[in-house]
């Protein structure tokens, strides 16, 4: 089924030259997991907006084309409508906290859901075990350190329960073991609770192995879109700037020099070690 | 250039963020502070440029003790480059933004236009030039805050995650760029949660947990150290971990470069 679908989408900021989105169409299952990748500036966070209405809503300037999310029509649909089936994590985690204490900002979303208050608890106190802030609870999310305030947003949307995940580079403030977790969570929900997930990462040595989907833009346009190992493994995504993972790149180059073969381009260290292994038993 | 000496400090709500930090960094090194979320990464690098005083212990910058110059005097030797970008962007070009400081140091009108150009060609800034710092996307406003520190050309360059936002082959020319200051005698001091950068840059590596240094050393050793790594939340670079999966295969277990690993299976793969 499709979820979220986009045709001929073209959108200018107020008072910008070019636009940020340039006639782009793609659609997405649901239940999917799509990284949006691309270079810096390319308009993958402008996109984003896009899919809970803050585009144009809150940002105006001029949209053409259509974009559909859960059926809704983005354009004829309030911000607050889209926020039910769609969680949004921003870039820049200080935008995302306003509240006194940790645990209120985790909960303010739920508050005006109007949810029971034995659930909210319970969500919210998974959502801060999940993030790892369970300690933090009554501290002040300004006085937190970068990455510490990053859980907390990704904590607030998670309590949410939303239908369709949108992270816009939800881990770039985590430690490495803390963004390992964090996408290990958000795979978990979308493998046994079918959410659509929708996350735009640089570091594709993270984050490839979860995906069933890659969508690759430049200059407000979709460049490629398709399968993650075809997509990465493609001379285009690399030439564009886009950091492949190491293992792709080293299979790469161990095949120009006919060292190694395999159908299946290896994505993570594991299958390169298997592939590895192989060639060697051979 | 830097010379730390059982460093203590505690934030007004109680936190105790920095524990015992005792740390030299020499003229023209590069190093890269890795670790867990609030192991006091950006606690610590404040305290370069003055903008935190310590509780316990002393701080000196080119041997001068931090208590005893004001924060504007030491920014001209130490430029710092927040972790939120949003944190240091005020004026309404980016223009005016990296001529900011430039005009608070007394440059005079040519040298300033000189530098406000080189620093925009320097982080592909050009086009974006009359453009309000707060209509660029996460990463261009990143590398905004960058120019306008190295416009002013400090001695000392501290970056608190300059890799955020930032595509693969901008980080590319990030890197390359230290080297570059490197090579001139600069001091480079990066905070951040990118191995795979880290491995690739191959600085001086500091692992920091709970208000401590735990690990202080070269890149092959620091961050091929699953121990280590484990205390401070960080993980292995990829490369490395392909070798650590296969270890009855005898590979090497301190490898984290590309074309290293590269030239190691070559030679046990055969090929053309
Ligand atoms: N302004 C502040 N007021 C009070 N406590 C603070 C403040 N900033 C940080 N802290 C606390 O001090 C400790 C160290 O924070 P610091 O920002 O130095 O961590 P960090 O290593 O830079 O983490 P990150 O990787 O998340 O950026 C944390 O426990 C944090 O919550
Ligand atoms: N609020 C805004 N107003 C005007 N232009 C913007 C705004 N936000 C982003 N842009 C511009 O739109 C383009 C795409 O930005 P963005 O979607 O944030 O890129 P990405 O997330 O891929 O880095 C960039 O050229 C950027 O400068
Ligand atoms: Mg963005
Ligand atoms: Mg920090």
């Amino acid at each position: 089924m499709v979820i979220v679908e986009a045709k001929d989408l073209t959108y200018t900021y107020p008072n910008a030259e070019k636009p940020a989105l340039d006639d782009v169409s793609f659609e997405i299952q649901k239940g999917e997991f799509v990284i949006l990748t691309g270079p810096s500036g390319c308009g993958k966070t402008s996109l984003c907006r896009c899919l809970n209405g803050l585009i144009p809503h809150f940002y105006q300037g001029e949209l053409k084309g259509k974009i559909v999310v859960n059926g809704l029509n983005v354009v004829d649909h309030p911000i607050h409508e889209l926020a039910m089936c769609v969680g949004l994590v921003f870039q820049n985690p200080e935008n995302q906290l306003f509240a006194l204490s940790v645990e209120k900002d985790v909960a303010f979303g739920l508050e005006n859901l109007g949810i029971p208050r034995k659930e909210m608890r319970e969500r919210v106190n998974w959502a801060m075990e999940t993030a790892g802030i369970m300690d933090l609870a009554e501290r002040a999310p300004h006085e937190l350190s970068g990455g510490q305030q990053q859980r907390v947003a990704i904590a607030s949307i998670m309590a949410m329960n939303p239908e369709i995940l949108v992270l816009d580079e939800p881990t770039s403030f985590l430690d490495p073991v803390g963004a390992k977790k964090i996408f290990g969570v958000i795979s978990k929900l979308n493998e046994s609770l079918d959410v659509t997930v929708i996350l735009i990462e640089h570091r594709l040595d993270l984050v490839a192995r979860y995906a069933n989907h890659v969508v690759v833009m430049d200059a407000g346009k979709i460049i490629l879109d398709g399968e993650p190992r075809e997509v990465l493994n493609s001379e285009k995504t690399r030439m564009l700037g886009v950091g492949i993972p190491k293992v792709t790149r080293l299979f790469q180059l161990l095949e120009e020099q006919k060292a190694l073969h395999s159908k299946k381009v290896p994505i993570m260290a594991e299958e390169m070690g298997e592939l590895v292994r192989g060639a060697l038993k051979a | 250039m830097i010379e730390i000496k059982d460093l203590w400090f505690t934030y007004p709500n109680g936190v105790e963020a920095l524990r015992n930090i005792s740390l030299e960094i020499r003229k023209g090194e590069f190093v890269a502070i890795m670790g867990q979320n609030g192991a006091g990464k950006t606690t610590l690098i404040k305290h370069f440029n003055g903008l935190l005083k310590p509780s316990k212990g002393a701080v000196l910058v080119d041997g001068v003790n931090t208590e005893s110059v004001s924060v504007a005097k030491l920014a001209r030797k130490v430029g710092f480059i927040f972790q939120n970008p949003d944190n240091q962007l005020f004026c309404e070009t980016v223009e005016d933004e990296i001529a900011f400081a430039l005009k608070n140091f007394g440059f005079k009108e040519a040298p300033l236009k000189r530098r406000v150009t080189w620093a925009l060609n320097l982080l592909g800034l050009m086009e974006y030039r009359k453009a309000s710092p707060f209509m660029l996307s996460g990463g261009e406003r990143k590398r905004v805050a960058l120019a306008s520190v190295l416009a002013w050309d400090p001695q000392v360059v501290v970056m608190d995650e300059p890799t955020i936002g930032q595509d693969y082959s901008q980080k590319e020319k990030l890197r390359q760029f230290i080297i570059q200051l490197n090579t001139q005698g600069k001091t480079v001091v990066v905070v951040t949660h990118d191995v795979e950068f880290v491995s690739e840059c191959n600085p001086r590596v500091i692992l920091m947990s709970g208000g401590r240094i735990v690990a202080d050393g070269i890149g092959k050793d620091v961050l091929t150290d699953v121990e280590l790594l484990t205390q401070a939340s960080v993980v292995l670079p990829q490369v490395t971990e392909i070798f650590m999966g296969i270890k009855d295969l005898e590979f090497p277990l301190d490898v984290i470069d590309l074309y290293e690993a590269k030239e190691l299976l070559l030679k046990r793969l055969g090929g053309k």
